[in-house]
């Protein structure tokens, strides 16, 4: 589906950014400055695509995350690419996440009004952030289904209220909009299609 | 020249009086007499170290500082890495003890923390060593291992990012059997720096006007979460301590210039807000955590 829809899969091992980027053999997340390196290496890998890209950001080699770190390379690597002039059009899903990381993630996230898809073990996916009960319904209706053809719409969402909420999911960037072939499409459909992510990512 | 004579158990709640006494001393020439303390503890020591930095500055030399005589407190200093960390701070008198190069039951030595480095070398040491003491005598399971050392990176990146000057960190834990019936873990951290009223003083004190002072300060980081950075993802970091400390049945206490600011759990009787203390420089963090009980959350 990925091919068909003209994106790129950037699979991204957090762990091994971190060891590369900061130049040390710490796999802990932690400080500020840390962050901020991580951040700006991915922010950099995405910023070479030219094409749309789903980016697979895999938190599984990372031991610790303290609330610096999570705010550094997860809320504002997402709030960057919610920007008019990101750096490139990249979607993110979170995966590898642990207990240990769970809590700086959702607590940052929670802080900066943000939403992120994460893939849980297997095949199953969730929302964490802030969201509404209407977007997660939404969100959970277009996850089951995969994607929705843009005729479609009014079928599978028939009430204003669940329009507005598709809208402010394409807008929060959880939910890809596409106009050839014209349609909506849950991120978890597209990752399904992306291969593990290997140190060399 | 004064002389501090140092309280028999140097802890959070003696060392007051040390700053008060090294702070009456206007010309630094202090001679700090240790030679009758009987239990100290990582506040204990990481504070001496902060008083004799102080009268250290005063008096552009170090100060004297005379270990105690008992052997296993002396000795237990030494492991803790107090008189590694006192080399530039004091002039000991006598020969120390030397601290020995074999496994240590230390959770964490006293740690200069100066630089971003130092906070990823207090994160490895911890998750090498808190395991067995979190999980066998405190009965947390090993998930708090990473949540101990998030607050240990985060109330570190504290003396980095908002004293902008050198700092110590320490953790040690301690049966209190007899005060709380129960295993405590004490963290302890003191820096030298501005204090958050120094801090924070360039961006909030105009809206708080006449009521800006050190009490307010502490109020305005540690309950509302603000910074001098405008960035708004700052100011979390003792958020999410204060809430897994409070989690944990702990306490948690800021001291910077003449306040302290605390979340006090029901096992303590410190107010939660103190004023009026003497003022001293930069700022020092407590923290205990209690032993898991099995009726905990």
């Amino acid at each position: 589906m990925m091919r068909e829809l003209g994106i790129d899969p950037v699979p991204i091992d957090v762990g091994g950014v971190l060891q590369r980027s900061v130049a040390t053999l710490y796999s802990h997340l932690v400080t500020r400055p840390t962050g901020r390196a991580v951040r700006l290496a991915i922010e950099t890998q995405l910023a070479e695509i030219s094409r749309p890209a789903l980016s697979l950001i895999d938190l599984s080699e990372v031991t610790v995350l303290d609330f610096s770190c999570a705010d550094e390379v997860v809320a504002k690597l997402l709030l960057r690419f919610l920007e008019e002039d990101r750096p490139g059009d990249a979607y993110f899903v979170l995966r590898g996440l642990g207990d240990q990381h769970r809590g700086p993630i959702t607590t940052v996230l929670e802080h900066h009004n943000l939403l992120a898809v994460v893939q849980l073990d297997g095949a199953s996916f969730e929302l964490i952030g802030t969201r509404t009960e209407i977007e997660e319904s939404t969100w959970e209706i277009l996850e089951e289904a995969g994607h929705v053809r843009a005729d479609h719409v009014v079928e599978m969402f028939p009430g204003e209220a669940e329009w507005l909420a598709l809208a402010e999911l394409v807008e929060r960037r959880v939910v890809l909009r596409h106009a050839d072939p014209d349609g909506y499409y849950a991120l978890s459909a597209l990752v399904r299609d992306l291969p593990a992510p290997s140190s060399d990512t | 020249m004064k002389i501090v004579v140092l309280p028999a158990s140097l802890d959070f709640k003696t060392y007051e009086r040390v700053f008060d006494e090294v702070a009456a001393t206007p010309d630094g020439n202090v001679l700090f007499d240790g030679r009758h303390v009987r239990f100290v503890d990582p506040n204990g020591m990481v504070n001496l170290l902060a008083a004799g930095s102080l009268a250290r500055s005063r008096k552009g030399a170090p100060a004297r500082l005379e270990f105690p005589e008992q052997s296993e407190v002396a000795g237990y200093m030494a492991r803790m890495g107090f008189f590694r960390a006192a080399e530039n701070v004091f002039e000991v008198v006598g020969r120390p003890p030397q601290r020995s190069e074999g496994p240590s039951d230390v959770l964490l030595e006293i740690t200069p923390i100066t630089e971003n480095s130092d906070v990823h070398e207090v994160v490895d040491r911890v998750q090498k060593r808190a395991g067995a003491i979190l999980t066998r005598r405190l009965n947390y399971p090993p998930t708090a291992v990473v949540q101990f050392s998030v607050i240990l990176s985060e109330v570190c990146q504290n003396i980095l990012e908002h004293a902008e000057a050198p700092g110590w960190v320490a953790a040690q834990s301690y049966n209190w059997t007899q005060r709380l019936g129960r295993q405590v873990v004490v963290i302890s951290v003191a820096d030298m720096g501005r204090g958050f009223q120094g801090s924070l003083s360039d961006e909030h004190s105009a809206r708080f006007g006449d009521r800006w002072g050190d009490a307010t300060a502490l109020e305005a980081a540690f309950i509302h979460g603000l910074t001098r950075f405008p960035d708004s993802g700052r100011g979390q970091g003792i958020q999410q301590i204060r809430k897994q400390v409070r989690r944990w049945g702990g306490l948690i206490s800021i001291r910077s210039g003449t306040a302290r600011i605390a979340d006090v759990p029901e096992w303590e009787d410190v107010p939660p807000l103190t004023e009026g203390l003497t003022a001293f420089p930069g700022s020092q963090i407590n923290i205990i955590i209690p032993e898991h009980a099995t009726n905990d959350a």
